[in-house]
């Protein structure tokens, strides 16, 4: 064998060793949180509300609050970031105004969540006086969410060749049409991902929701907008760090929701990613 | 060369930045004939073609000034409808770029964008004519539901051409539609283009001298975004008036 096809193969095995060195502590806390979940999880868990000091029970509330408001957040976040993307890619000119704005958009994927969460309480909660409430707490999300949004759109959009947008407006298209048929149509599979992964980050948040919608213990699901709901991260923090003597396994059983929640969000976009890809006309 | 022109242009400069691509063109484009223009890579061919719908208003820092006359409106005004302007002034393109769509859902698509034809015979009708126009309807008929990607190359380069005329233009704008076939189905192209030419205006910039000379009635010889020479195909070929068009057309330099 000659020195350079050795050393591809040993740059192969290095390669592969280290991809799975990344994939290795997923799959260990993964599994570290399945096997101490094992014991609380249950039907009961995930229907019923905490009782008994939150040591009994289930985290029912706390499943529908983190539902709510990854709903409320995508809502908010998805037309205004995938129209602001639009705006920014196929309609603004490039000029100094535009190129900041892009600047602040990068920037402001940066910030801590505590900020944001400052942010939309002093916004939110006391200027617009929508008091601590799902609206506010969307909302906050939502604004936390925007950055990632806009760009994955941006980048889906831009991936989208010129021979496109060129056929169909030589054909009398007007700009939006073009946009509707040509472009948003092959960008879905990208803005899908961008979303799912900014909701998922949404809805593994506390900062954020602390001091804007979330409620330490509210057995009661909401009736409106205007209401606290309990969320898992904030649960979960709660029962870890305020609630003495609660079970281990309590808390992972917690975890254990809380992840499979974002994965079923993830296998929700691979259906509809796979969907869009088929039918391109829509 | 009398003839009642349906394009026109009047001192057309245009400018991509400081880049100035065409300088002062003055053509008289015949109506229901075969125009071809020629010229070596960079010269301003496609530019101009793009001038005619307006195509490079897409490009930013382009800058046109002139005038292009087409049934005697001036389309580079303010005022001009763009969207109309497209629909009389079809494009076909290099690449047969049809969309990843079934051969239904392309042809349909200028219909639905300019809200033709609602009912389903109707479009049915139409997409019938326009296969039937470009010589695909035998072949396809059964098959419309199938992705147009499936076709060969030159199939989807008709069907990009059925795709216009399905609109009514009066125009058809051809920027080397044959660059990317087969020297068959490039012959099979050319004869489609001398079916058409008696219903439409055919622009068409090529690199094939040959089939320049082949397919077009009249031709304009352009060189460094000016237009050198514009006439007759056999004059410009067989007896040009400037030293630049025979050296090009001899094969000289380009
Ligand atoms: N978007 C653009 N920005 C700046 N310059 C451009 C742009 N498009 C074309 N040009 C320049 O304008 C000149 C004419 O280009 P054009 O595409 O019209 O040439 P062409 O005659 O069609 O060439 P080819 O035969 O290679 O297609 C070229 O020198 C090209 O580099
Ligand atoms: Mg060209």
């Amino acid at each position: 064998m000659t020195t350079a096809r050795m050393r591809e193969k040993i740059a192969f095995f290095v390669l592969g060793l280290i991809t799975l060195l990344v994939v290795i502590p997923i799959l260990m806390i993964i599994f570290y949180i399945v096997k101490n979940s094992i014991g609380s999880i249950s039907w009961e868990f995930i229907t019923q509300s905490p009782r008994n000091g939150m040591k009994e029970g289930g985290i029912f509330p706390a499943i529908v609050g983190t539902i709510v408001l990854i709903i409320g957040t995508m809502l908010f976040s998805l037309p205004l970031g995938v129209l602001s993307a639009v705006y920014l890619v196929e309609y603004a000119r490039d000029n100094f105004f535009t190129r900041l704005i892009k600047l602040s958009v990068v920037n402001l994927s940066g910030i801590p969540s505590i900020v944001y969460g400052l942010f939309g309480f002093t916004l939110f909660v006391l200027f617009l006086k929508l008091g601590t409430s799902i609206l506010a707490g969307s909302l906050t999300l939502a604004i936390m969410s925007l950055p990632v949004i806009i760009t994955a759109t941006k980048e889906a959009l831009e991936s989208v060749p010129l021979s496109f947008r060129e056929i169909s407006l030589s054909l009398g298209a007007t700009k939006w049409q073009t946009v509707r048929y040509c472009v948003l149509p092959y960008a879905i599979p990208g803005i899908l991902t961008g979303t799912v992964l900014s909701l998922s980050r949404a809805a593994g948040e506390t900062a954020p929701i602390l001091f804007t919608v979330a409620a330490f213990y509210l057995p009661r699901l909401p009736r409106s907008l205007f209401d606290q709901v309990m969320a898992l991260p904030y649960h979960l923090y709660v029962i870890s760090t305020q609630v003495p003597n609660i079970p281990v396994s309590i808390s992972f059983a917690t975890c254990f929701v809380l992840i499979g929640l974002v994965f079923l969000m993830n296998l929700v976009s691979i259906i509809l990613r796979s969907h869009y890809r088929k039918k391109k006309l829509w | 060369m009398e003839f009642a022109p349906k394009i026109e242009t009047v001192g057309l400069n245009l400018h991509y930045g400081d880049f100035h691509a065409l300088q002062d063109v003055n053509i008289k484009i015949p109506a229901q004939n075969i125009t071809a223009m020629i010229g070596p890579s960079g010269c301003g061919k496609s530019t101009l073609l793009r001038c005619f719908n307006r195509m490079n208003d897409l490009i930013e820092h382009t800058r046109v000034e002139g005038g292009i006359i087409i049934d005697e409106h001036d389309i580079l005004k303010p005022e001009a409808d763009l969207i109309s302007i497209r629909r009389k002034v079809g494009m076909v393109f290099q690449r047969p770029n049809v969309f990843d769509l079934s051969i239904y859902n392309n042809l349909r698509f200028g219909l639905r964008i300019h809200r033709m034809l609602n009912k389903r015979d109707e479009v049915m009708e139409a997409i019938e004519h326009g296969l039937e126009h470009v010589g695909l309807w035998q072949e396809l008929k059964d098959k419309l539901k199938k992705s147009a990607l499936t076709l060969t190359l030159e199939q989807q380069q008709r069907l990009c051409i059925a795709r216009v005329l399905i609109l009514k233009p009066e125009i058809i704008l051809l920027d080397e539609p044959c660059s990317a076939l087969d020297p068959v189905s490039t012959l099979k192209i050319e004869d489609l283009l001398r079916v058409l030419k008696h219903e439409y205006t055919l622009v068409i910039v090529t690199h094939n001298m040959q089939q320049a000379a082949r397919v077009s009635d009249y031709t304009g010889f352009m060189y460094l975004g000016k237009l050198i020479e514009f006439g007759n195909t056999k004059q410009v070929f067989t007896n040009p008036m400037e030293k630049l068009t025979e050296n090009y057309i001899s094969g000289r330099f380009g």
